[in-house]
């Protein structure tokens, strides 16, 4: 059993390319995550302000990105995209820009939970104190909301590492895609190729994943008041 | 052709939901009371599946599995893959409802001498639910969306299609007949949810 798992990953650039994968995988996820806090910020922001326009707007852009698999947006900027307006994305961009699009609305959607849970007196006690709007926003919203909003923000990252594997579809060559291209090589003289490689990279994303979301539920334990 | 896969993904989703609400019920209900054993499994279970994706998920199942004696069909694998995914997840949810009860709730259930299951039945389960609805539904259309990876185990669902049509060079006509499918599909999905989280609003009781 054992020999057939140490031939595997000692054969040719079999685990080399699978930390390829990875990293891959890590870059359209962190690009994502980066884009989607600074854009998802301002919009949460105007979700959750009194402007009428905006605030219907990014409502109904975040049901639509809600209801749609990533997987039918990821095809439909692949594959539309260039055969409509003339615009040939590589596939890395296309991945990156999908889903920065889901998690600029999730994250909008978590800043707008985060501002607006807060109790209007914290707005009107600061004032009171005599505190000046930069003040306010400085020392007392923005820690609160930091608070309330960051658990959040930890969970969307673990979520867009999990999707991830979606790229697989457009053919960039991912943690998934160089298991399937090892397993597809290896298969045929090593049976059990498919079960130690599809069985570690399930391991690969338990041990990114899990320590982030146990670190989120240590935030959310610490902060609870 | 789109019709067929449409209604092949909502029965794929369909049994997965109703699995993954049983996994999830029991599992929650176990570290609830604490169960010595079974309540460390469920906890280890529901990590395994939440902090892992359902394509891995899948091709373990599909093309690992066979190799070490146990073979599964696609719509099986998917339904079982969907399941343990969305147990994990459903769990999670019923947790959040459960830890809502308060202890009073239960101790006046017992005082005036309800067995387990009636407890159970009539005190936890109607509360702990309403409670659980937000985060239910929410789970719920991840999961729908999560079957769009379905064709990894070769089942014609409606992304397989889409992918046929892709490959013939409609593009267009075939995303656009993907995206208004999903639609269809989630939309009333999430909106009947939203109506009976309205409904049950109102079931918390004592706070």
């Amino acid at each position: 059993m054992l020999d057939s798992a140490i031939e595997i990953f000692t054969a040719g650039r079999n685990t080399a390319r699978l930390f390829e994968g990875l990293a891959i995988t890590l870059k359209i996820s962190a690009a994502a995550v980066g884009l989607s806090i600074l854009l998802g910020i301002p919009a949460g922001l105007l979700m959750s302000s009194k402007k009428r326009f905006w605030r219907v707007s990014l409502k109904l852009y975040l049901e639509f990105i809600r209801i749609m698999p990533i997987l039918v947006l990821l095809f439909l900027f692949y594959y539309s995209l260039s055969s409509v307006f003339n615009i040939n994305l590589p596939a890395v961009t296309v991945s990156i820009l999908v889903f920065t699009l889901w998690g600029t609305a999730e994250m909008a959607d978590l800043v707008r939970g985060a501002v607006t849970s807060l109790p209007r007196h914290q707005w009107e006690s600061g004032r009171a104190l005599g505190l000046s709007e930069l003040q306010l926003n400085l020392f007392v919203i923005v820690p609160q909301a930091v608070r309330r909003l960051l658990p959040g923000v930890i969970n969307l990252t673990t979520r867009m590492i999990k999707t991830t594997p979606f790229v697989f579809f457009i053919n960039i060559p991912d943690l998934v895609k160089v298991a399937q291209q090892i397993v597809e090589v290896t298969g045929i003289r090593n049976p059990l190729a498919s079960v130690w490689v599809y069985g570690v990279i399930f391991f690969i994303y338990f041990a990114i994943c899990y320590p982030i979301s146990l670190f989120s539920r240590f935030l959310e334990k610490a902060w609870q008041n | 052709m789109f019709m067929k896969a449409a209604w092949l993904t909502v029965s794929l989703a369909f049994w997965g939901l109703i699995l993954s609400l049983i996994i999830g019920f029991f599992c929650a209900l176990v570290r609830f009371w604490r169960w010595p054993v079974v309540a460390r499994l469920a906890g280890i279970y529901i990590e395994l599946a939440r902090n892992t994706p359902l394509m891995i998920q899948l091709f373990f199942l599909y093309y690992g599995l066979p190799r070490v004696g146990l073979l599964l069909e696609g719509r099986t694998c998917a339904i079982v893959g969907l399941a343990f995914l969305g147990g994990g997840y459903m769990a999670e949810a019923f947790r959040g409802g459960f830890s809502a009860i308060s202890r009073s709730q239960i101790e006046a259930g017992l005082s005036i001498g309800l067995r387990r299951f009636q407890l159970l039945r009539y005190v936890i389960f109607p509360q702990a639910v309403a409670v659980a609805l937000p985060a239910i539904t929410a789970t719920a259309i991840f999961l729908i969306k999560e079957t769009s990876v379905f064709s990894i185990v070769a089942l014609p669902d409606l992304m397989y299609v889409a992918k046929d049509l892709l490959k013939e060079g409609h593009n267009n006509e075939s995303n656009l007949l993907l995206v208004l499918s999903y639609l269809l599909i989630i939309l009333p999905v999430s909106l009947f949810f939203g109506r009976l989280e309205k409904r049950v609003r109102f079931a918390g009781f004592g706070d």
